[in-house]
């Protein structure tokens, strides 16, 4: 591990993964990275987040597989029970529909059905999001899938040190974690990690105190909440924003204490709003603070409809910080 | 395949005590479940005891093996401790699983049985992720998959055979061939001659046995493991066997040609071998009535602890689901 002196104060978000491998790998060598293309013969994985680990760590522990998503989740799986910490990449979230079986029949359940006999330390890290031009089958936010299933914890990072901290905290978990990175996230700066330190899974950040609404997003969305806060606070409404970081489990505490003091609260995602996290969220704050509300709880999300191609379609589809601050605005009226 | 050797007499003896043992589990558990003092679905392996009774007797106890719900034999050959074992396929607190994994998922972990699956053909994945961490981790263990010839038409089996012989897994594919995927007929689901064929797209050895002939079993076995654990990686055995009580009890076979059942009954492995041990000379017939007896006692013992335990408590639900159940 390099000496905290000599690391940058920004990073971008392959950087933070790149780290929080590194550091991982560093600490135990139980930790394994499997998956397509990702030791450094092949490029050290598709978008790098790989990049250098074979060469340190070995071919051995740091395998490139074939395209064979059921395959990776099984040696993964087996790896973990075998007592192994693995951290399986599958390239694009959607792919992770192929390894279906694997991660909710097998991963989520091994330590219930087992009686507790067993449990599969494992970490997915897996990369979606809109932007790139990808269309349907590349870019869709498949966290409800997940969070849905008993046995599975969901994370989805925001900023690179909360990358970094979530995913060392995902590795050095027990039980299953599926760690959400995005794509246009990859490459923006933000502040460096402390090395070392882990961020809990479960506890949401309040970003931004606030007095009229609060606003919870996490993930990309994050940056058009973000401005839609900015927007609305030049509005003289004051908005307490919240990243969530960890979809499962949930950090009601945060999320109730926030909204039991502002009585008003939005949800945006890009995952669309159909049966989604923010309905989830929706249903537990209006259960707990019913008759405190002033409105109902608000959610922003994509259309219902797979992921566009055409950029025109694209806006359309995506949850914008035009229509967040408009959510904002109908719990004011 | 070099047959090299053939089993000790102990070894033999051994395999007849397994094979015993598990039809001695199957009668009995087929008698609970029709007087109703256990409820559940239930996955006979009879008429396929010889190929885990073969096989582990070529296991160290530290080797690993993966089955399927139609697993109770495997699960015994491993050498499962009877009273959990029973408790578990009854639902109880004091199963393996704590009444959580059920007939059609019974694991035991001290025992090397830690993954036994409900679905076709996921065990293989799962099963060279174990391989691979003995590799890593150079313990020498070797692990063994069992599953039916029905699960070689699921992707999950290639995608599985095609990584093992990639990154040379210590592990043993054992395909079960009983020659019904649930109700449909070998020819009319699997596209190859033979099982051990589909080995040869993975460059790997496929071995034609049959799994019904304790011997023959015993070498095909003794050899794959043999290679899994000097580092040469996987085989592919096609383990030729039959299912005498359907897919799952309460069918009627009624998809198997009356002569086709009658023929392998005829040839059932058991009274086969029994009469090949006391003709060889290696046992007398008193001496494996005294192994069948002894099975019984035993057995029974473990079937009136199952029938005393409590089942789990509701509020077993919350336990188990996560490592951390603080947060909601």
């Amino acid at each position: 591990m390099n000496a905290p002196a000599t690391t940058p104060r920004k990073i971008n978000m392959v950087q933070a993964i790149q780290l929080a491998l590194d550091d991982a790998m560093a600490q135990d060598a139980s930790v394994l990275v499997l998956g397509e293309d990702i030791a450094d013969a092949q490029g050290g994985g598709v978008f790098k987040c790989t990049a250098g680990l074979s060469a340190k760590y070995g071919t051995d522990r740091v395998k490139s597989t074939p395209i064979a998503e059921q395959a990776i989740m099984g040696a993964a799986v087996g790896a973990a029970l075998g007592g192994m910490r693995p951290v399986a990449e599958i390239m694009l979230m959607n792919f992770t529909a192929v390894a279906m079986d694997q991660i909710v029949n097998h991963a989520a359940k091994l330590r219930f059905m087992t009686g507790g006999q067993t449990h599969v330390p494992l970490t997915i890290r897996t990369a979606t999001g809109a932007g790139f031009g990808t269309g349907g089958q590349h870019a869709d936010y498949l966290e409800a899938w997940f969070a849905h299933t008993a046995g599975m914890k969901v994370v989805a990072p925001s900023t690179p040190a909360d990358a970094y901290g979530l995913l060392l905290s995902c590795i050095f978990d027990d039980d299953p974690c599926v760690f959400i990175e995005n794509l246009p996230l990859y490459f923006a700066p933000g502040e460096a990690p402390q090395r070392g330190v882990r961020v809990p899974l479960g506890q949401a950040k309040v970003l931004r105190e606030g007095q009229d609404v609060t606003l919870i997003s996490y993930s990309r969305t994050l940056l058009e909440a973000t401005a839609a806060a900015d927007a609305l606070a030049k509005e003289g409404v004051s908005v307490e924003l919240i990243d969530l970081r960890t979809i499962a489990p949930l950090d009601m505490a945060t999320l109730v204490a926030s909204v039991g003091k502002t009585r008003r609260a939005v949800v945006a995602h890009e995952a669309q709003v159909d049966f989604g996290v923010g309905g989830e969220i929706a249903t537990r704050l209006h259960q707990q603070l019913f008759g405190r509300l002033l409105a109902p709880v608000g959610r922003v999300g994509a259309a219902r409809s797979p992921v566009p191609f055409s950029k025109s379609l694209e806006s359309a589809f995506l949850p914008t910080t035009a229509r967040i601050q408009a959510a904002v605005l109908d719990t004011l009226k | 395949m070099p047959e090299t050797s053939t089993p000790s007499r102990a070894e033999l003896i051994e395999i007849y005590r397994i094979a015993t043992l598990i039809k001695c589990a199957d009668d009995r558990f087929i008698e609970l479940i029709k007087a109703g003092q256990i409820a559940s679905p239930y996955y006979s392996p009879r008429g396929q005891e010889l190929i885990p009774a073969a096989i582990s007797v070529n296991l160290l106890p530290t080797d690993t093996v993966v089955t399927t719900y139609r697993g109770i034999h495997d699960q015994l050959a491993k050498g499962i401790p009877l009273k959990p074992f029973v408790a578990e396929f009854m639902g109880k607190a004091t199963g393996t699983c704590k009444g959580k994994g059920g007939p059609m998922h019974i694991t035991h972990v001290a025992s090397g049985l830690p993954v036994t699956t409900g679905v076709v053909g996921s065990g293989l994945p799962i099963a060279n992720g174990l391989a691979w961490a003995a590799q890593l981790k150079k313990t020498g263990q070797v692990t063994v998959c069992n599953f039916g010839d029905g699960a070689t038409n699921i992707g999950a089996f290639h995608e599985a055979l095609n990584l093992a012989s990639v990154w040379k897994l210590p592990v043993v594919f054992v395909c079960q061939n009983n020659r019904y995927a649930e109700h449909t007929k070998y020819e009319l689901g699997t596209s190859s001659r033979t099982i051990a064929d589909r080995a040869i797209a993975y460059g790997m050895p496929g071995v034609e046995v049959d799994g019904n002939d304790a011997l023959a079993m015993w070498s095909a076995a003794k050899d794959a493991i043999a290679r899994a654990r000097g580092g040469a990686g996987p085989t592919l055995l096609d383990a030729q066997t039959f299912r005498f009580r359907g897919h799952l009890l309460g069918d009627d076979s009624h998809y198997i040609p009356k002569d086709e059942m009658a023929a392998a009954q005829a040839a059932d492995p058991l009274p086969r071998l029994r009469a090949w041990l006391i003709a060889q000379g290696h046992a007398t017939d008193a001496a494996l009535t005294d192994i069948e007896q002894t099975n019984q006692v035993h057995f029974e013992e473990a079937v009136r602890f199952g029938l005393d335990s409590p089942f789990p408590d509701a509020s077993e639900l919350g336990i188990d689901v996560l490592a951390m159940e603080t947060l909601a």
